[in-house]
């Protein structure tokens, strides 16, 4: 009865379709290169991003696009190894560059040592966030298996940040036990146990213990403490540095066979180089980073920093040694979930 | 049916309707293009493993109990959903009252919101500091961050498939059969089971099946909710995703596959019972 | 093949007739009740949420979320995929089922499994089997690239996934429906001497628009809220490759909670929108489908 009438809708319906299809822009500018990154960087990349395109344009007179994508850092690795044309990578693990440059080749297998500081323009380390007022008075590690504790952390299998926390946990246990790493070993057991949900990421760990209010205690990264502190609720949450952490170090690299075959290889090696500049460390200090040259940092970005002892991830032979042994399929954080538990 | 099928075999029964190999024919390149070519893929790749590494990757104990996890649940949740969703179609399509095409309109809601706002707002409701869980939190039940989170998450993405099979059917129940069973002296209730409800059944299964193979799959609004921990509340696609992570391409693709076999298995299985007793209770043709 | 029952005819006044084709009044008032209370519980309590979070800090905040750049773009984009997939979609829902209802061959069961497949198969694994498809590591993928053609990580790669994700909508919506239907109109149709064409422009057609409506805004919703495939496939450039749901993940998790539930909350009104219309079609056409419904 009304079938042209359905029949025009349908008509429509497409054209309408096809509107949506040619109203997509192509507005480029003369570079664009595209920064793939892990989740807690947001904010600082988003400062430091202006203030690089800012500097190549007065040096250069080009203007330059820096596209970001942010997400966990082994996603992200894997993106890049499927084909995302990153520019410049900065993850959360040496291990999510390593696995980029092992299955693509297009990054050398040297890239750490082609930048200062092991790559890591910036460092952070592992501290507690704990409710106001402390009310479980959580000082060290050690209070964190006590009976009436609840810990949040995320998953280590899914989240970089994860595995800094772990490894910091083992570090702290190791060194209070002499060395012994079947102490450090139960411990973390134990610690575990006190774990009742395992989110996929950092961020998702930060809102189940701020906006859902479980858990007594955040392992997270210091950065991240700092900007859920900020963002979340100044006064309803406090820090702790325990006595022992570990040195995380997010490091970066060049996508060489990416930028290369984008022309773009110059800008992007700036880009890094840029990092380290004053102004690059400035901003690493301001967005709670660790800088590699705190000479170059404001004095009270700097003074928010405790003192703590660091471990290094050479202390577990590095990523190459550490990665397979605690995080792979049938490893350690496996062994220590199992059934029955 | 049965009675020409003894002649002899045939593809099709004779039909003067036209445009079969048309209609067929666009299903069949579609659906390899789309669906059976991405998928073969993926069989490819788990293939390279061999047999016993295929085993070893895909029923080692942990595979096993997250497949167990997410069948378990899905069922759960499918049965929820079919008992609720019958019930609400039944009001949708035979009562009458306020804000019912509010309510009618709302329950396709799942389809559209993404699986991930589901899962926040859930969870939202169902923490202990939620609006739900702070009233069962003092009754010492916990939904958020269990596996019967999971079940709330599952039924929330899985009611529209029940009710959405459902009810086109129901509109088209004569309702000279039921004052026909009427006259023949039964009562609403036995109307209601012996008459109705067998002819439902095509449609209610489909929509079970259908929740149910949605419910196993489903990632997005699950892992807010679950708790996600080994053993306990980890579900198939969480542990295809670790395996991801750590870049264990052929583990994730051995469970992917598992979980594909045992789900097309199933949508088979019911399928098959439906087009049966489409022909055995079934409306129309 | 009477089919005179509509919802136009369940609303009329009760007669003697209802008593025999209805339920008591107290079975009524409970079914109605159980009904109702699980709907607030698992469809109108978390849409609430959504809305009462999108609002926590007014409309001006509201507004300004939506106007963001990059959720700006992500808008867009969202639109232009389900632009894409959906026709695409339609397209093949209506043949598949053709092809389904009106006939019966060996293995149409297994065929119908086949089309519900990618409802059971998870996003997750939705998202994986294009990126082994087109990845770098695959034959396909920088086989197209040194053409220019970017799969994943681009506009191609998300309508891939969405169309994957979709697929069996319009064709589940309207198989059932077209079994309902039966062949006979089409072969009076014929009979008279119409072209297959014809039949399925003026008999078919008509039958199953509503169906056929209804399959397309279910199918459109799904697409534009599909996340976890879309999430694989995409790439998350800011700006660039991030649909919706994927910009909503992405606010909530730099804590810009009303921005999250601000883009959320459009979404949702996006299929409140498109549903309220289709009610609106209905209400408007009534005594059209009662009559499509009656031949």
């Amino acid at each position: 009865m009304s079938s042209n009438g359905f029949a025009g809708m349908l008509k429509l319906a497409l054209v309408v379709g096809s509107l949506q299809l040619g109203s997509i822009g192509l507005a480029h500018a003369d570079t664009t290169i595209l920064n793939v990154s892990y989740d807690p960087t947001r904010e600082f990349y988003k400062d430091f991003n202006a203030a690089f395109a800012e500097k190549w344009k007065a040096d250069t007179g080009e203007t330059v696009t820096i596209q970001t994508s942010h997400g966990g850092s082994g996603k992200q690795a894997r993106s890049v190894i499927d084909g995302l044309p990153a520019d410049v990578v900065t993850l959360a693990l040496e291990a999510d560059i390593d696995a980029i440059a092992a299955a693509t080749g297009k990054i050398p297998a040297d890239w750490k040592t082609r930048l200062e500081n092991n790559s890591s323009p910036y460092t952070s380390t592992i501290v507690f966030l704990v409710r106001k007022g402390n009310p479980k008075g959580i000082k060290d590690w050690g209070d964190l298996v006590r009976d009436d504790i609840q810990v949040i952390t995320p998953n280590p299998k899914t989240s970089g940040g994860a595995r800094w926390n772990f490894l910091a946990a083992w570090a702290w246990a190791r060194n209070a036990n002499n060395g012994d790493d079947a102490k450090a070993q139960e411990y973390v057991t134990e610690l575990f146990k006190h774990v009742p949900i395992l989110d996929t990421g950092a961020r998702g760990s930060t809102t189940t213990f701020v906006q859902r209010g479980l858990g007594d205690v955040l392992l997270a990264w210091e950065n991240e403490a700092y900007l859920a502190l900020e963002e979340l609720g100044p006064g309803d949450f406090e820090i702790v540095t325990p006595s022992v952490s570990i040195k995380a170090e997010p490091p970066v690299a060049l996508v060489d066979g990416n930028a290369d075959s984008k022309g773009t290889r110059k800008v992007a090696e700036a880009y890094l180089h840029y990092l380290y500049s004053d102004v690059g460390q400035k901003l690493v200090a301001k967005h709670y980073y660790r800088p590699f040259k705190p000479q170059a940092a404001a004095a009270e970005d700097l003074a928010r920093f405790a003192d703590v002892k660091l471990i290094t991830i050479d202390d577990f032979g590095g990523w190459k040694e550490a990665q397979p042994k605690f995080f792979a399929d049938g490893g350690i954080f496996d062994q220590i979930y199992k059934p029955g538990r | 049916m049965a009675s020409r099928s003894h002649t002899r075999w045939r593809f099709r029964q004779p039909s003067v309707i036209p445009g079969f190999g048309l209609a067929l024919g666009v299903t069949l390149t579609w659906l390899v293009l789309i669906v059976l070519i991405p998928i073969s893929g993926l069989f490819w790749r788990s293939s390279g493993l061999g047999w016993s590494n295929f085993i070893a990757l895909a029923f080692d104990e942990r595979t096993l109990n997250a497949l167990a996890i997410s069948f378990g649940t899905a069922t759960i949740a499918a049965i929820v959903n079919l008992v609720f969703g019958v019930v609400l179609a039944w009001v949708l399509v035979r009562y009458r009252f306020p804000g019912k095409r509010v309510i009618d309109a709302m329950v396709d809601l799942p389809f559209a919101l993404p699986t991930a706002v589901a899962g926040i707002a859930l969870t939202t409701l169902y923490a202990p500091n939620g609006w739900i869980g702070s009233l069962l939190d003092p009754l010492g039940i916990k939904i958020a961050f269990t596996p019967a989170g999971i079940v709330v998450a599952l039924v929330f993405v899985g009611l529209p498939f029940v009710v959405r099979t459902v009810q086109p059917v129901m509109e088209e129940i004569d309702r000279e059969v039921e004052e026909a069973a009427a006259t023949l002296g039964a009562n609403r209730f036995q109307t209601i089971t012996r008459v109705l409800l067998p002819g439902l059944l095509p449609a209610g299964l489909t929509g079970f099946a259908l929740a149910f193979a949605r419910g196993v799959g489903e990632y997005g609004s699950v892992i807010f909710i679950a708790g996600n921990l080994p053993y306990v509340s980890e579900i198939a696609p969480l542990l295809i995703v670790i395996r991801l992570e750590e870049f264990n391409y052929p583990a994730a693709t051995a469970i992917a596959a598992v979980m594909l076999i045992l789900s097309f298995t199933m949508l088979l299985v019911i399928n098959m019972i439906q087009a049966w007793s489409r022909r055995r209770y079934g409306y129309g043709s | 093949m009477a089919h005179d029952i509509s919802s136009a005819s369940a609303a009329a006044p009760p007669s003697l007739v209802d008593a025999a084709t209805s339920e008591s009044r107290l079975a009524r008032a409970v079914l109605t009740a159980v009904a109702l209370g699980f709907v607030a519980l698992f469809l109108l309590l978390p849409l609430t949420t959504v809305f009462i979070e999108a609002f926590r800090k007014g409309a001006g905040e509201f507004l300004a979320a939506l106007a963001d750049p990059e959720t700006f773009s992500a808008i867009i984009l969202t639109l232009t995929v389900a632009g894409i997939a959906v026709p695409l979609n339609l397209a093949f829902g209506v043949a598949a089922a053709w092809a389904i209802a009106k006939f019966e061959f060996k293995g149409k069961a297994f065929l119908t499994t086949l089309i519900d497949l990618p409802f059971s198969v998870s996003p997750v694994i939705s998202g994986l089997v294009f990126v082994l498809l087109f990845g770098a590591n695959s034959a396909l993928g920088p086989l197209l690239q040194s053409y220019g053609l970017q799969i994943l990580f681009a506009v191609p790669g998300l309508v891939l996934a969405t169309v994957f994700v979709t697929f069996p909508f319009v064709a589940r919506e309207l198989i059932p429906l077209m079994q309902e239907q039966g062949t006979s109109d089409e072969e009076a149709a014929l009979s008279l001497g119409a072209t297959g064409w014809q039949t399925f422009w003026h008999v078919t057609l008509p039958n199953i628009k509503w169906g056929l409506l209804y399959g397309v805004l279910l199918c459109n919703a799904r697409a534009m809220g599909e996340f976890g495939a879309v999430s694989v496939v995409s790439g998350h450039i800011r700006g660039q490759t991030n649909t919706m749901p994927l910009q909503v993940e992405i606010l909530y998790n730099e804590y810009n909670f009303v921005a999250a539930f601000a883009v959320a909350a459009l979404l949702a009104l996006l299929a409140l929108v498109t549903l309220v219309l289709k009610t609106a079609l209905e209400l408007r056409y009534s005594d059209e489908i009662a009559a499509s419904r009656r031949h």
